[in-house]
């Protein structure tokens, strides 16, 4: 299997790689506006273009907002069809991930499941953020 | 745009539609092209703008023996050729060029001259998406599908009845690369490809092309085919990352886009004779119904289910087949704009009786853009 797709990081990204790695969900928010929490990273508010934010770490928490089945895997992904989802997070952002210690069904993946994150070490410097559902 | 000031004068699409493995990317382009010249009588010398997307504006000029004083190279996916069409108005209209020459080619299936989809680890799309397993557009343009889906209350049945009704228009096409009628069963009964859409809701992979020559009205009286004259125009981008998509039950880009082609071309929905909405998936047309106002969000799939977008409906809905049955070859976009044209000068395989206005509906990326053209074929 050929290794997985890694994110590069760049300086506007780097802290939230670096959270990963360190176990914490990082978000962003405008401390000049009440534009709310942002993703993915940048050095600037979307909502009003102020430069004056702030990473924050986030609950880690979310629903299943939506999601296919790839049947075809990509190479690098292994060889069992795997759910590409993305999760709407507490704080308001959603983002692309892969739910884990889950069955990968449409009976096991129910919109709206709350889920809660999970970091995977790739390498040394690469945390993957995956999520898996709340248990009880 | 100024209503009507802007005709399109020449409109092929390339020789060979399907399986061309004897051309590369850049003699699609040109094939296409030259097809479009002989339609309309011009020679390359006679072209002073050039647009296109997939290959540069520079790699077209220079093929064909061009020399422009305009140049497009807007790439925003399969809707390119939309905004082509509509940023080659506003220069002709401003005087910056007087003949405009706007090319597709793509060898989706053969792949002959073509170039990767990768995207940069370092981008965003790269960081934020890539590493999660997606594996092209079949798994990334259906992601907002099921909230969708939920939202409206539609099932998996909703998105199968699109593309039989599609294949309904596309067994009277000649050159449509499906031709034999489809049900709902063998719709959701095909081999699942990323779950809910089975192959037969997802666009073909094809190779092929089409160009299209805009003029301005007042020359266009003197070319030989019936002038198509652009009635209104719009265009918008949203995000590169469709998990970024600010509401996964309706495309911003398709609202703002269609908005403004409305407002432009001063006509209401009822004016609307036939309707093309790129659909490189089954959810698009729905998607497409409503965000342009066809339809109240939650009508779009009892509309299609009625019978008002197949043959004999009222809103006569991608008629040439569309990129589930007629062709794909990546960038829709051109085969749509190509299907109004048809329409509008009245010999399209299954042309609309008496049909006046035409919308080109097109989407690009994975609900990245979208660009509107409002056709005409009544003179100013």
């Amino acid at each position: 299997m050929p290794p997985r797709m890694l994110p590069e990081p760049t300086p506007e990204t780097r802290h939230f790689w670096d959270g990963c790695k360190a176990g914490e969900l990082r978000l962003q928010r405008c401390t000049d506006c009440d534009g709310g929490s942002y993703f993915p990273p940048r050095p600037f508010c979307p909502k009003c273009g102020s430069r004056k934010v702030e990473n924050y770490a986030a609950s880690g928490k979310g629903v299943l907002w939506s999601y296919v089945i790839n049947m075809r895997p990509r190479p690098d992904m292994g060889t069992e069809p795997y759910a590409i989802a993305v999760v709407k997070l507490a704080e308001g952002p959603q983002m692309m991930s892969n739910i884990v210690n889950c069955p990968q069904t449409p009976e096991a993946l129910q919109l709206d499941m709350p889920l809660t994150v999970t970091f995977a070490a790739q390498n040394d410097d690469i945390s993957l953020p995956f999520f898996e559902p709340v248990k009880g | 745009m100024k209503q009507k000031s802007i005709a399109v004068v020449g409109a092929a699409e390339t020789t060979k539609m399907g399986k061309i493995p004897d051309v590369s990317v850049i003699g699609l382009h040109a094939d296409a092209a030259l097809n479009a010249m002989a339609d309309c009588g011009l020679k390359p010398s006679d072209i002073d703008g050039v647009a296109t997307a997939g290959i540069s504006p520079v790699d077209l000029a220079h093929y064909m023996g061009i020399t422009p004083t305009y140049a497009d190279g807007t790439s925003v996916g399969g809707c390119s050729f939309m905004l082509h069409v509509r940023h080659a108005a506003a220069a002709i209209n401003e005087g910056l060029c007087n003949t405009v020459l706007i090319t597709h080619g793509e060898s989706g299936r053969s792949r002959v001259g073509a170039g990767g989809f990768a995207r940069a680890a370092s981008s965003l799309a790269g960081q934020f998406e890539m590493p999660f397993g997606p594996m092209g557009p079949p798994t990334m343009f259906t992601i907002p599908v099921l909230r969708y889906l939920k939202a409206r209350g539609y099932t998996v049945e909703d998105l199968a009845h699109v593309a039989v009704i599609q294949r309904e228009w596309a067994a009277m096409n000649p050159r449509a690369s499906f031709k034999d009628p489809i049900t709902v069963a063998d719709v959701l009964g095909a081999d699942m490809i990323a779950w809910p859409f089975t192959k037969l809701m997802c666009c073909l992979v094809t190779d092929g092309g089409g160009a299209l020559i805009l003029t301005s009205a007042e020359r266009a009286k003197d070319f030989p085919q019936k002038p198509v004259y652009i009635l209104g125009t719009g265009e918008s981008v949203e995000t590169p990352m469709v998990s970024q998509m600010e509401d996964f039950t309706s495309s911003k880009a398709f609202r703002v886009s269609g908005k403004k082609a409305f407002e432009e071309s001063g006509i209401s929905h009822s004016d609307v004779d036939h309707l093309m909405i790129y659909d490189a998936f089954a959810h698009l047309p729905l998607y497409g119904l409503e965000d342009l106002g066809f339809c109240k969000p939650g009508e779009a799939a009892g509309f299609i289910r009625g019978r008002n977008t197949a043959p004999g409906g009222k809103l006569p809905l991608n008629t040439n087949g569309g990129g589930l049955s007629y062709m794909h070859s990546g960038m829709y976009g051109m085969y749509a704009l190509q299907e109004s044209v048809r329409q509008m000068r009245g010999i399209a395989p299954a042309q609309v009786p008496g049909a006046k206005i035409s919308i080109a509906h097109g989407v690009g990326g994975m609900f990245a853009a979208s660009g509107t053209i409002v056709f005409s074929n009544e003179a100013p």
